[in-house]
């Protein structure tokens, strides 16, 4: 493909403005409030009125069966509730990952469909799920159900998660390439220490490398510390074409590069090489269209679903080699905030909560805003990506801090 | 016999009755694609590799190499009690040709990727044999 066909969404999509609802467990308030709070306080940061937004993009849109509070939102509800006039609208679960709603929204303003997009995610997920333990998906249906589609080939193994099939790419990850159990808790540490310095994080007590060692064993390598924590909460962003973004209250962080590809089965079985799924297509996208490099790269928000996804981002952008991520996270200093590549510096989801996705993309834009506050990566920070998603899914984003 | 534990069942039809009701005459089947010969899983109308429509079951011979695996400690199916294997195994047949199952029969010291497994079934109501992998020397 010649370069420039390839380049044409570069820096022509900017995110101009972010907003978070309260962050927790069990909040037991309405997910649509949660919602309302994000959205409102995004578009205020932009600098924009309610007026000015002409686009909604989501993952994974309302109405979604059989996951409790997975959705805690779709288009219509927040277009309604925001009385918003909209030329284009996107919501959807069938995305390269949930940040591919905001690739969508990038295409939106890029190609003139929309100026001002509001991109959003809500997950009352901890409110919905109640007390008990974290269940399997679609296993609700009593005696008489009987599993179609694919869940089919998984559902009558008891294999009803993520958590499941997750642990067996990172047991064929410690087969090919020694990865251990020592190296792997790296993510959750790291996590843990930067959770200590975000006021809004769940978790934020001390966590020690034998605390992870002794913890409840899920689904062998995972332990508790390896599986993202269920939260409610809301996040908002403005995505903006880049002519309208010079209009806005900040400097734009322009949308340098998007990686979407998924070149392998969409299985999570199938898949040529399980060490790597999705990322590995999303990354090598993501890296043909643009003169940056990996190096350039000064803050990392990747998906940590689960622990083992945030390493084989790692090694799919090229922050590692393949199949090097045990020893490059080993110690946890090279993922530091004053390391090599600070990693997931608000505290991931595992200690800062499940917001699928868009708590990272939203950490990313917060630290090149240099808005980072106790947890800030030294040295203003101009380059970020942030990626979501694991499994057959798999999207990325690289920003650039605009001027 | 140890008692079969509850399990959530497939929804059976036309399309995948020769998978999981080929245990009972002890066969493991995959639909074939009669132009190039590649086994296509999931069951699907057309042959991925030729793009033919002439695909029919055939059985393999139930061997196979555990791809990895997992021992699963949560309870994500009321009545399916932890401890239990989940597995990908790779069919002998065909590179790549998976199927995620349950590893039975088998002690944690003995499980290894790489090692060499083979099906057994267990009869389960409605005609359905759910396809499960033990070592093969055992
Ligand atoms: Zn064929």
């Amino acid at each position: 493909m010649a370069k420039n066909a390839n380049r044409k969404l570069a820096r022509q999509a900017a995110i101009t403005g972010i907003g978070q609802s309260a962050v927790g467990r069990r909040l037991n308030v309405d997910p649509l409030g949660l919602t309302a709070d994000a959205c409102l306080e995004a578009i205020a940061d932009a600098g924009l009125c309610r007026d000015d937004i002409d686009g909604i993009s989501t993952y994974p849109g309302g109405g979604i069966p059989g996951a409790p509070g997975f959705s805690g939102a779709g288009i219509s509800d927040v277009q309604d509730m925001l009385r918003l006039k909209v030329d284009w609208f996107c919501g959807g679960l069938e995305l390269p990952g949930q940040l591919g709603s905001v690739i969508n929204a990038c295409m939106a303003v890029a190609t003139g469909m929309a100026r001002h997009v509001l991109c959003f995610r809500t997950v009352w997920e901890s409110t919905a799920q109640g007390t008990g333990p974290r269940g399997g998906i679609g296993t609700g249906g009593g005696g008489r159900f009987r599993a179609g589609g694919f869940m089919q080939w998984t559902l009558p193994y008891g294999a009803a998660s993520a958590a499941v099939w997750i642990a067996m790419m990172a047991r064929r990850h410690f087969h090919e390439f020694g990865t251990t159990r020592e190296q792997m808790a790296q993510i959750a540490l790291n996590a843990r220490r930067n959770a200590g310095l975000n006021p809004k994080a769940i978790y934020r007590e001390p966590m020690a490398l034998d605390d992870y060692l002794e913890a409840r064993m899920i689904s062998d390598p995972f332990c508790l510390y390896d599986c993202d924590a269920p939260v409610d909460g809301s996040t908002a962003l403005i995505v903006s074409a880049v002519d309208a973004a010079r209009d806005c209250r900040k400097p734009p962080l322009l949308v340098e590069a998007v990686g979407s590809a998924l070149r392998g089965r969409p299985s999570w079985d199938q898949f040529d090489d399980l060490t790597t799924m999705a990322l590995r297509d999303a990354s090598a996208m993501l890296w043909e269209r643009t003169d940056l490099k990996p190096a350039d790269v000064q803050v990392a928000e990747l998906y940590d679903g689960f622990s083992f996804i945030a390493m084989a981002w790692l090694e799919a952008l090229g922050f590692c080699g393949k199949g090097e991520s045990g020893p490059f996270i080993e110690g946890g200093n090279a993922i530091a905030l004053d390391g090599e590549i600070p990693l997931n510096t608000q505290g991931g989801q595992l200690s800062a909560g499940r917001l699928h996705g868009f708590g990272l993309l939203h950490e990313a834009a917060l630290q090149l805003w240099g808005e980072g506050e106790q947890r800030q990566v030294p040295g203003g920070p101009e380059v970020a990506v942030a990626a979501a998603g694991g499994g057959p899914l798999g999207g990325c984003l690289l920003l650039r801090r605009g001027d | 016999m140890t008692e079969k534990p509850f399990r959530l069942l497939p929804e059976v039809g036309a399309e995948n009755a020769h998978f999981w009701q080929g245990g009972a005459e002890g066969e493991l089947r995959f639909l074939r694609c009669q132009a190039c010969r590649t086994y296509v899983h999931p069951p699907a109308p057309v042959c991925p590799e030729c793009l033919s429509r002439e695909l029919s079951p055939e059985a393999v011979s139930g061997l196979a190499r555990l791809y990895t695996y997992t021992l699963n400690h949560h309870s994500w199916v009321p009545g399916f009690d932890p401890p239990y294997w989940v597995a990908i195994v790779e069919i002998d047949e065909q590179p790549g040709l998976r199927l995620t199952t349950n590893l039975v029969g088998c002690s944690p010291a003995d499980v290894k990727i790489g090692m060499r497994v083979r099906v057994c079934f267990e009869e389960r109501e409605d005609g359905i044999y759910i396809p499960l992998f033990e070592p093969e020397n055992s």
